[in-house]
């Protein structure tokens, strides 16, 4: 589910080093955990794929609030395979970042007490059932546009979690449209929830690519250094481009009276997110904050007994183990 | 009779930016003898550009007979796959 505003870390190593690093990744080198690399370098990925982890477990909440309630034992069973999959997805995500050395307890901890982020999409609440359709569609949308180009990423263990995470993921924007063309094709007040499910999550989607490129300060070493592929515009203006059409087929209307094709370009122009509100989630004060991340330490706290029950039955195993040899 | 070395299995890095995948075992004192063997049998003809070695015996590895109970529920579970929502052409690459 991706990461947005990775402050990038300046770096203080030795500027042969530096150079000959850089030298690597322009060949397209892959870095692994045990090559030397930028203290900057490892902390803007700790940062990123940290935060990208985190999105995926965090994501699983505005999905799983509708599980029970699913209108049909179908969409249920796909539903449930989904936030399964963001599940495995931040499981894969956190070990490619303990390679760089930091524990998942430890990037727990700091999702917890706000020192590491996550997505600001999930802040917002998923209200009806068309708003899964509108999740998967737009939200899984954003989501593979971002972690597609993230599969040639300069860090080997992120890039190969990404081409996991790439495939696992194709169904997850199906599911999603195959909900909208359901309830499009329904009686007037399924459509009519089709719609409000599009209003409400085309702006927040549209967050998700991160700040405008004149706003975004910390692209330029990330995109040097091969963590970030593409620009924030690039990525959001491809993402326009391709669901606009999709809205069209199914008749819905895009919430944005500026959207226009262009000839000239040939993009749609269409009308930029209201940053003030992104800079205000992503801070804190989004709709759901406060319940996304009780959620967290709620599980984190509950989980303690059995995480502790577990290390203490393997130990006693162990004990036993050596006193049978 | 002296002790015989442990057993290792190896695995290789082809190039840069793959796994390691396992390519066979072989004998060694200890860890760094094993790698030290490891790239004296295995990567001859430059096959590689990292070495993983792991003893054998710490491997834990899944039982063949659970194979049914492991792995069949995976099966009739067709909607994680892309291809079980239908989706028209004309909506574009999805």
């Amino acid at each position: 589910m991706y990461a947005q505003m990775v402050k990038s870390e300046a770096t203080k190593d030795d500027p042969a080093k530096l150079a000959a690093f850089q030298v690597r990744i322009d060949a397209g080198e892959k870095i692994e955990p045990k090559d030397w690399m930028p203290e900057g370098y490892r902390k803007t990925l700790i940062r990123q794929v940290g935060q990208h982890a985190h999105s995926e477990i965090v994501g699983q909440l505005p999905e799983g609030n509708w599980i029970t309630r699913a209108p049909t034992l179908e969409r249920k069973a796909n539903l449930l395979a989904k936030v399964q999959d963001e599940a495995g997805h931040g499981l894969y995500l956190y070990c490619a970042a303990e390679t760089l050395g930091v524990s998942r307890d430890e990037m727990t901890e700091m999702l917890l007490d706000g020192r590491m982020k996550y997505s600001s999409i999930f802040n917002y609440p998923t209200l009806t059932w068309a708003d899964m359709g509108a999740v998967g569609w737009l939200v899984d949308g954003a989501a593979i546009m971002n972690q597609v180009p993230l599969q040639r990423t300069s860090y080997g263990p992120y890039a190969r979690a990404m081409v996991r995470v790439c495939k696992e993921e194709s169904f997850h924007q199906r599911q999603g449209f195959h909900i909208m063309m359901a309830m499009v094709n329904g009686n007037a007040e399924q459509k009519r929830m089709a719609q409000d499910a599009l209003n409400r999550t085309w702006y927040p989607a549209l967050m998700m690519f991160g700040p405008s490129d004149k706003d975004s300060v910390h692209s330029s070493q990330s995109m040097a250094w091969k963590i970030k592929i593409n620009t924030n515009d690039e990525l959001r203006q491809k993402f326009v481009d391709e669901t606009v059409p999709q809205a069209e087929y199914l008749g819905l209307t895009i919430p944005d009276e500026g959207l226009t094709w262009n000839e000239e370009t040939g993009h749609y122009d269409y009308t930029e997110p209201d940053w003030n509100e992104f800079f205000d989630v992503i801070s804190g004060n989004g709709p759901c904050n406060v319940d996304r991340l009780s959620a967290r330490q709620k599980a984190w706290d509950d989980g303690a007994w059995l995480r502790d029950a577990m290390t203490a039955h393997a130990a006693k195993k162990a004990t036993r183990n050596l006193a049978a040899e | 009779m002296s002790k015989e070395w442990p057993l290792w299995e190896v695995f290789i890095r082809g190039q840069h930016g793959m796994s390691h995948r396992h390519v066979g075992s072989l004998h060694a004192a200890d860890s760094e003898h094993a790698i030290k063997n490891a790239r004296d049998v295995y990567t001859r003809r430059n096959e590689g550009v990292s070495i993983w070695v792991v003893e054998a015996e710490q491997i834990t590895a899944s039982s063949p007979s659970d194979k049914g109970p492991m792995y069949d529920p995976a099966r009739d579970k067709v909607y994680r796959h892309p291809t079980f929502y239908d989706i028209p052409d004309e909506v574009g690459k999805m």
